[in-house]
């Protein structure tokens, strides 16, 4: 069996990033499988810019994103394999893939990096009734069929969902010369970033309905019209509200799932909120060796976090292959709860090891609703170290805290790390 | 007087045409087949519970209590010479009620009446036994070893292709518009795509078989498309249940089914609601929750946050509730096979025989001395031993190549599909011969993807032309910006 130091799942900008990382960290040998053809995964559709922003602090395409971290990852002696489906990942790191090449391979792995990004929420979850016609898509494979395959799929488009690749879709379908009718969203607040909103909808005078839901797809072959109607507070449809808008397509962005089937057949612990695995300050998840990181850990707004994140992911790995390789057994530490609460929906890290965290560690989280002028507040168990006023925080954007490790060593008998909004 | 241009044509392309059209295939016979369809298995046969019942639930001494024992008997065998998935996973009628146990009794008397073998009646201890995840107020059960779930699409297929590798045509995008018979006894097929003559007609035209039948026949035909709502789980869900799971009928109606698919999925349905419309196969907000709540009746925990798809099927329902076989009497030669409702399915094999052998005694059709045996190439990667994907690998490094990832279908699958008898050409019937599109992303993923694949295999197709299912449902309407259509206008 073929061994290596870290294998990356997934050769996307999470993978990518992850696998330099190791590579820097000392791990000897690393390979990164990805399912399609070339690198960068769903960055190579994402034409527009807005990418790079932190990381290169220039605005780049996405292509432009993926080809500088491919481009390292080409001269850092990382090894590749390409048009390659992972299968199954056993919980001794020992990973299975398909390819036409090779036909079926398994790869002993010192330590795995998940990094298998997301998958778009369909219509059929949604049980939207009607017909099941052509011209419904997820607004990524709208994305790729315009921008890879040079392909419109439709001249007047209702949305649902206000995700950011809807917003970006609801741009780029307008430049192609189709009508965007509107944006319907089932919440009162857009799941996408603001900049998206005033960049994709507002300039192009798209309107966005929020608290209202398709409700009916008309339409036996091809999409004809579909009905959309407000949703009251129990999110459900308001009788009497419904309009029926005339079209050819309807483009869903309704949420991102992070595809995590490898993750289970592995015996990786899910959160029921992230839908990722539930990962300590290593990002390291509850099977021994195997790292996440990325939307297949959590869905991210900005490319250049996935990039920091892997950036821990992989040199975390890197530091447990190289143990292993040296016949160690790495140390099980004792680990703290980070826990989530009064508005704050979910952290990642979900647990922290002082002695092992970095000086300073980054805990990402959402909120679950709209909140304007609170405090987001972190506690070592009852005291309170941060205490930061937010004008606003919304769902659709990620924040963060930063945890220092002087601070967490420095409080005795630490049980539990909280991060809550707060009023004042 | 000119011969006719063929000695059957049978209108419809769904189970019960198809099982006729192969069974008339193994006689000296020409025959065609008109489907108003792109591809077989595009009606009532793709939009059903895919069970194959055990035969209890009929009328003791009707043709549906008949063909479907019939059938259920014949079927491992069918789906095993064809290479269609079949499973005997067996059912389980579940009581709820302590005054409707007596009732679990009388279904198995009639059972047994109907010739149903190893029916048992099972006290509450031995059900959880055979099925842990029943509703906590199930009380007993009718267990019926001899059911058993079958992959409907791969059946319809396979009959068709073993049909026409044995000399059957095959029309599509066609549709019968008239029918008449002259003096000399020759069928006028008007058809869209041009007429033709033949000496004998089967009816197999699903929910539209009464519109047919009712151009030749004074005795009048109705067929009511009733409209069943189904619910499709994901493969995580697709253990919840290890049998096909019934409610017991109560006086305020049939429930819903729980079941396995052979995809490994659970498919949760279907409720009953008579329509007017025979193209109704939308759902709606009411039939779904009807179906949701339905659903914890003889079920617990369903767990319906799996979903990933929903969808309608139409049963071809006649008021005298019985499959309608047989010549008409004042159309000699114009044989019916309608009102094949459920346990439609599950009889196919049989109506398939009874069928051919009323045209055979008709036409006095003598078997043809030799067949060429069929063997459909679907295979199941995701069911396959990781040897077994290896040496397909080897025979076609295309097996290699996973294009649908969530139910991990590879190109030398897709590729098989458009260039087997009576090829794929639309998304829709990939997917039918596939599994790919039917996983958790529901085609996001590999729409692009064998749209590709479909304009590289198939001579003088471009991506814009590749459609869902056929004329009308094409999946980019524009291919640039000066509005040049594609197919799909």
């Amino acid at each position: 069996m073929t061994r290596y130091d870290v294998v990356v799942v997934g050769g996307g900008p999470a993978g990518l990033a992850a696998a330099l990382s190791a590579r820097g960290e000392g791990a000897r040998s690393v390979l990164v499988i990805e399912r399609d053809t070339k690198l960068g995964g769903i960055l190579n559709q994402c034409i527009h810019n807005g990418f790079g922003l932190i990381t290169f602090n220039e605005e780049l395409t996405g292509p432009e994103y993926a080809a500088r971290f491919e481009d390292r990852v080409l001269a850092a002696d990382i090894d590749l394999m390409l048009d390659t489906m992972v299968l199954d990942v056993s919980d001794d790191r020992i990973v299975t893939c398909v390819n036409a090449e090779d036909g079926l391979v398994r790869i002993q792995a010192g330590a795995v990096v998940l990094a298998m990004g997301c998958r778009e929420r369909p219509r059929g979850a949604l049980n939207i009734p009607g017909f099941r016609p052509a011209g419904i898509f997820t607004a990524g494979t709208a994305q790729r069929l315009v921008n890879i395959e040079g392909l419109i799929p439709g001249c007047e488009v209702v949305i649902l969902g206000s995700g950011d690749i809807g917003l970006i879709m609801a741009r780029r379908m307008t430049l192609e010369g189709a009508h965007v009718a509107c944006v319907a969203e089932l919440m009162p607040y857009s799941g996408g970033l603001k900049r998206n909103i005033v960049q994709c909808l507002d300039d192009f005078g798209i309107p966005l309905l929020l608290s209202h839901t398709v409700t009916r797809v008309e339409g036996e072959r091809r999409v004809e019209a579909v009905w959309v109607a407000q949703v009251g507070d129990d999110g459900r449809p308001v009788p009497g509200t419904e309009v029926r808008y005339p079209c050819d397509t309807l483009l869903l962005s309704v949420g991102l799932l992070p595809e995590n089937e490898l993750s289970r057949q592995a015996g990786v612990e899910l959160s029921s909120v992230t839908r990722g695995p539930v990962v300590n300050e290593s990002l390291e998840t509850s099977v021994a060796g195997i790292f996440a990181c990325g939307n297949v850990l959590h869905v991210h707004d900005l490319v250049d976090y996935v990039s920091q994140e892997a950036g821990v992911a992989g040199g975390r790995a890197g530091a447990y292959a190289d143990l292993i390789a040296a016949g160690k057994t790495p140390r099980q530490g004792h680990e703290i709860a980070l826990r989530a609460r009064d508005g704050v929906r979910y952290t990642v890290p979900q647990s922290i090891d002082p002695a092992r965290m970095a000086d300073r560690l980054v805990v990402r989280f959402r909120v679950g609703g709209v909140f304007e002028n609170r405090y987001v507040s972190v506690y070592l168990d009852g005291e309170r170290i941060q205490h930061r006023r937010k004008s606003i925080l919304v769902p659709g954007e990620m924040e963060q805290v930063v945890l220092k490790r002087d601070e967490l060593l420095a409080h005795a008998d630490l049980s539990e790390v909280t991060v809550r909004l707060e009023e004042d | 007087m000119q011969d006719p241009d063929y000695d059957v044509v049978i209108v419809g392309a769904g189970v019960s045409g198809c099982a006729t059209a192969r069974e008339l295939s193994r006689l000296e016979a020409h025959v065609l087949v008109i489907e108003r369809e792109e591809d077989v298995c595009c009606g009532t046969s793709k939009a059903n519970s895919a069970i194959v019942h055990a035969g209890y639930d009929a009328r003791t001494g009707s043709l549906m209590a008949r063909l479907n024992v019939e059938g259920s008997r014949l079927m491992p065998s069918l789906c095993e010479s064809l290479g269609v998935d079949f499973m005997r996973i067996g059912s389980l009628v579940v009581c709820t009620s302590e005054d409707m146990l007596p009732g679990l009794e009388e279904l198995r008397q009639r059972g047994v009446d109907n010739g149903v073998e190893g029916l048992e009646v099972v006290d509450r201890p031995r059900l959880l036994e055979l099925e842990p995840s029943v509703a906590h107020a199930a009380l007993g059960a009718l267990w019926a070893p001899t059911a058993g779930i079958v992959n409907p699409f791969q059946l319809n297929v396979a009959l068709a292709e073993d049909a026409n590798v044995n000399g059957v045509s095959f029309r599509f995008n066609s549709r019968v518009s008239g029918l008449s018979r002259d003096d000399g006894g020759c069928w006028h097929v008007s058809c869209s795509t041009g007429d033709v003559t033949c000496r004998a007609v089967v009816n197999a035209a699903g929910v539209h078989a009464d519109e047919l039948h009712n151009l030749v026949s004074a005795d009048r035909l109705a067929i009511t498309p009733r409209r069943g709502q189904y619910y499709v789980l994901d493969t995580t869900a697709g253990n919840h249940v290890r049998h096909t799971i019934f409610s017991q009928p109560t006086a305020l109606g049939k429930g819903v089914l729980v079941t396995p698919t052979t995809a490994g999925n659970l498919l949760v349905g279907p409720n009953a609601e008579d329509i007017a419309d025979k193209e109704g196969t939308d759902t709606t907000a009411e039939g779904l929750a009807e179906v949701a709540e339905k659903s914890s009746v003889a079920v617990r925990d369903v767990p319906l946050r799996e979903v990933i798809t929903s969808f309608s099927g139409l049963r071809a329902h006649q008021p005298g509730h019985d499959f309608v076989i047989g010549e008409v009497p004042d159309a000699p030669g114009f044989v019916d096979c309608a009102a094949i409702e459920s346990p439609g399915l599950s009889a196919c094999p049989a109506i398939g025989r009874m069928v051919a052998g009323i045209v055979r005694d008709i036409l006095s059709l003598a078997p043809k001395p030799a067949i060429t045996p069929w063997r459909s190439s679907f295979v199941s990667l995701e069911r396959a031993t990781a040897e077994e994907w290896a040496a397909l690998v080897e025979t076609d490094p295309a097996y290699g190549r996973v294009i649908c990832r969530c139910r991990r279908v590879s190109e030398a699958q897709i590729v098989n599909a458009i260039h087997a008898p009576l090829g794929a050409r639309s998304l829709d019937a990939v997917k039918r011969r596939t599994e790919a599109c039917m996983g958790r992303c529901q085609a996001g993923f590999c729409t692009p993807k064998i749209m590709e694949i479909l304009a590289r295999e198939i001579e003088g197709v471009d991506m814009s032309d590749i459609t869902k299912a056929g004329p009308g449902s094409g999946i980019v309407i524009r291919t640039d910006r000066d509005g040049s259509a594609g197919d799909g206008r």
